[in-house]
């Protein structure tokens, strides 16, 4: 037996081991050692204007909604209708971060589809994005008024995940 | 009662795959003919059985019986009856049995197509068509059970989810499985080569029609979803990365290779090691497709069931058929041998050289599927790799082997000279850059990417007209409809394959270049022009649908001052999940796609609208549905035919008749 003929079934079973730890990762997860921290500093250049910024001092006071989206990702056009509705009862001020995305397709998206979003902010090389754990696009965080990030949804809001986990947190916590 | 009829159906069907798998293996390892002889009633018993459980639960959505678990989380009584029909495999456990079913559909094929081959390769090819099936009923009854009764039954579904509800997702799922099963037969002939001990290039030939057969299904599967995608997300974009995307495509690019190796192992008896290894690859690739989209280890926007257990028993299954799978390649691959030798520039090299850019291919996307995994289980955090990573991978990727496809089917095998080469495509290589410079000149809008993508679809078109020219045209124009006729169908399959792939390419290339598209608030009675079309948005109205109410958007279209047509979009809200959904409204023609998309209300009476105009977008899916009828040309060439009813006394070496027919 030839040593090259056993290489595919190595990397498999590098592979196999791999997925194996997967399994027990779940991805819709929220990385414990965000929750219940203060939420990362941040100093980005607002989408709609480059000249102006947006920090993270300006959630402090209020509960907010962090919500992570690029125009490129598939999820974010699905959650899209139910942060736009959310933004119109005016229940909790939405803010984005536009993760790795451009200014052109970002505003041409938000023109489009319309704009929950009190502010966003953009995030053009995804700094931001990787000092808050983001995974994948779309991630919301809710964040209290004292800056602490309460909860995190990874993957798209669905009516479900609102209605029942959302919304009553952020009713407590505005409380 | 008939809910429990289906479940012994499964369980029967178990017990039969288990006889099928153990009798004829273990006769063909012996040499007891009655033990293999086992193989071919019990596969189609199999299927028999299965067709039974298949039945009694598309009987439950029909009827509509909410005492079943599953039909109860994905079905409703408002649904119209097509709908409930094929929900059947609008979840995880009803997916399953359409899986089930359709490899045993496979099964019973090889059962019958399958006379001329020797006994002990029918028993072991079938025998491991079983165990696969085995393992895919274990792991349904033990997990998955589409039959589970819910008591007390509930009084109303909770609905497929609405974005399933739609024809392209009739469609996509059956075509799909069919691609992604298929592989299982290359797959279980390789096995069977390798545990007879005789990898020969008869293995090879009676494996290409099964697996030109199986790559069309995949083709049109992977088509169609794309094509739903394109108009049901509402955004006119038609393949995103999506990890379960990439599931599908990934064996898709394994099984192309796949294809083209076949066609050397077969031909000129080389790359026999390598051939057999990418029938393993494509259908682990298959298997690998299946466990990511069903253990919700990668997030996406294919938001099924996630459930540990479920993966894991995947997991091991994958872990049992590829690793051994591997194993035996390890084991008894080096004594294969190597086939004809050939110079750099031949057909041999060119082919293998279309076989390492795919594999590479499909490895970077397993690689970008898989990254963020891989980065999370090591604890390096998390993180996502999107379309740009794909798009930079691609592009250097299909470039060269698009060259390649040009020139493979031209050069001769073993030994073929440059300048020839140059001397028969020199006009196809002139004709094709000088339109793909001057061409985007004409239209208005030049860039280096448009014109190689330009370029690229051109070269394939005119080399392969030049190619059949030389086939069928060497008794000048008299004799061309006679050179026609006399062309092998395998040959067309090739040329029309490939002409595929050129109108795919034309299809990115200009829709990505030359779409238009406006996004804007518009008043009733306002219009718009666009790309020589007036589009004038005459309000929004109510509609109810069977199971949703809708807006309605309803815009005048007229070219030249002439109104050509009404187009309706439509957001939907269904009214048992709630959710929005966007309903395009796309006119397709041939040239050209108008495609509208109802937005948000704005103030008033006002709405925004999306308006694409999108040149030559139909040729994404057109250049897939011509693969397709490539396939069932290979597929169906009349060398196959007689090549099972003669005796597989075939030798390797036999250098074919005619080389440049020879694909």
């Amino acid at each position: 037996m030839k040593a090259r003929y056993l290489v595919p079934l190595g990397i498999f079973a590098v592979l196999v081991g791999l997925l194996w730890a997967g399994l027990y990762l779940n991805p819709r997860e929220v990385p414990s050692p965000l929750i219940d921290k203060p939420a990362p500093e941040f100093t980005l250049p607002r989408l709609d204007d480059p000249a102006a910024q947006i920090a993270r001092k300006d959630l402090l006071g209020q509960v907010t909604l962090l919500n992570v989206w690029a125009s490129w990702c598939a999820a974010c056009r699905e959650e899209h209708p139910l942060l736009v509705e959310l933004a119109r009862t005016g229940q909790v001020p939405i803010y984005g971060l536009n993760y790795k995305d451009t200014r052109e397709d970002a505003l041409r998206w938000l023109n489009g589809l319309g704009n929950p979003y009190t502010a966003s902010a953009f995030d053009e090389q995804g700094n931001v994005g990787i000092d808050y754990g983001v995974y994948g696009v779309p991630e919301t965080y809710v964040i209290d008024r004292a800056g602490v990030i309460r909860y995190k949804v990874i993957g798209p809001l669905t009516e479900d995940n609102l209605e029942n986990t959302v919304l009553p947190l952020i009713r407590k916590l505005q409380g | 009662m008939i809910p429990e009829i289906g479940h012994f159906a499964l369980i029967v069907a178990l017990g039969i795959a288990l006889v099928q798998t153990i009798l004829p293996l273990a006769g063909a390892a012996r040499g007891i003919p009655s033990w293999m002889a086992v193989a071919r009633p019990a596969a189609r018993a199999q299927f028999v059985f299965l067709f039974v459980a298949f039945a009694c639960l598309t009987q439950a959505f029909a009827v509509n019986d909410f005492s079943l678990l599953y039909v109860a989380s994905n079905s409703n009584s408002a649904m119209p009856w097509y709908y409930r029909v094929t929900a059947v495999w609008g979840a995880h456990e009803g997916s399953l049995l359409l899986w089930a079913f359709i490899l045993s559909i496979w099964m019973v094929a090889v059962s019958f197509f399958s006379r001329n081959l020797p006994e002990d390769f029918v028993a072991r090819v079938l025998g491991v068509m079983g165990f696969i099936s085995a393992g895919f009923l274990l792991f349904m009854l033990l997990t998955s059970n589409p039959f589970e009764r819910l008591l007390p039954a509930a009084a109303e579904g909770r609905e497929l989810n609405p974005l399933l509800q739609d024809f392209g997702l009739i469609a996509h799922p059956p075509m799909l499985y069919m691609g992604y099963v298929g592989f299982s037969v290359a797959f279980s002939f390789a096995i069977a080569a390798l545990l007879g001990g005789k990898l020969d290039a008869a293995w090879a030939r009676w494996s290409r029609p099964w697996t030109a057969v199986a790559w069309m299904f995949l083709t049109i599967g992977i088509a169609l979803g794309s094509w739903w995608a394109y108009y049901e997300l509402g955004w006119g974009g038609w393949w995103f990365w999506d990890p379960v995307e990439n599931a599908s495509f990934m064996p898709w690019l394994m099984g192309t290779a796949l294809i083209h190796s076949l066609a050397v192992t077969e031909k000129r008896g080389g790359f026999k090691s390598w051939t057999v290894l990418l029938a393993i690859l494509a259908f682990s690739l298959s298997l690998l497709g299946t466990f990511l989209v069903r253990s919700g280890v990668l997030t996406s926007v294919h938001a099924f069931a996630t459930d540990p257990e479920r993966g894991l028993f995947i997991l091991i299954f994958l872990g049992v058929v590829v690793g051994v799978s591997l194993a035996l390649y390890a084991w008894r691959a080096p004594k294969v041998g190597l086939g004809g030798d050939f110079a750099l520039v031949s057909r041999e090299a060119m082919l293998l050289g279309n076989n390492v850019l795919l594999a590479v291919a499909s490895a970077s996307v397993l690689l970008g599927t898989l990254y963020p995994l891989i980065v999370d289980a090591l604890g390096l955090g998390k993180i996502s790799v999107g379309p740009p990573y794909f798009n930079a991978i691609f592009i250097p990727l299909m470039t060269p082997l698009i060259f390649l496809m040009g020139v493979g089917p031209v050069a001769r095998w073993k030994q073929a000279s440059v300048p020839e080469l140059l001397a028969r495509l020199r006009w196809a290589l002139l004709v094709s850059v000088v339109t793909a410079l001057l061409l985007p000149v004409a239209l208005g809008k030049w860039s280096p990417m448009i014109s190689l993508g330009l370029f690229m679809g051109l070269w394939i078109i005119t080399s392969s007209l030049k190619n059949l020219w030389d086939v069928a045209g060497r008794n000048g124009m008299r004799g061309l409809a006679q050179g026609l006729v006399n062309v092998p169908r395998g040959y067309y399959g090739m040329l029309f394959a490939h002409l595929g792939v050129a109108a795919f390419a034309l299809g990115v290339c200009i829709s990505g270049g030359y779409s238009q598209e406006k996004e804007l608030r518009m008043e009733p009675g306002q219009s718009v022009e666009m790309a020589g079309y007036n589009f004038r948005f005459d309000g929004v109205q109510d509609v109810t649908g069977p199971n949703y109410q809708a807006k309605q958007g309803v815009v005048q279209v007229s070219k030249n001052g002439k109104e050509i047509l009404v187009m309706r979009p439509q957001k939907r809200v269904y009214l048992v999940q709630r959710n929005p959904t966007t309903e395009a409204d796309i006119d397709a023609g041939f040239l050209r796609h108008l495609y509208v998309a109802l937005g948000e209300p704005v103030s008033g009476e006002a709405w925004s609208l999306r308006l694409y105009y999108k040149p030559f977008v139909q040729w994404i899916w057109t250049g897939p549905l011509m693969m397709f009828f490539g396939g069932l040309l290979a597929a169906s060439d009349r060398r196959y035919r007689l090549a099972t009813r003669r005796a597989p006394d075939y030798t390797a070496q036999g250098a074919p008749a005619q080389p440049a027919l020879a694909r």
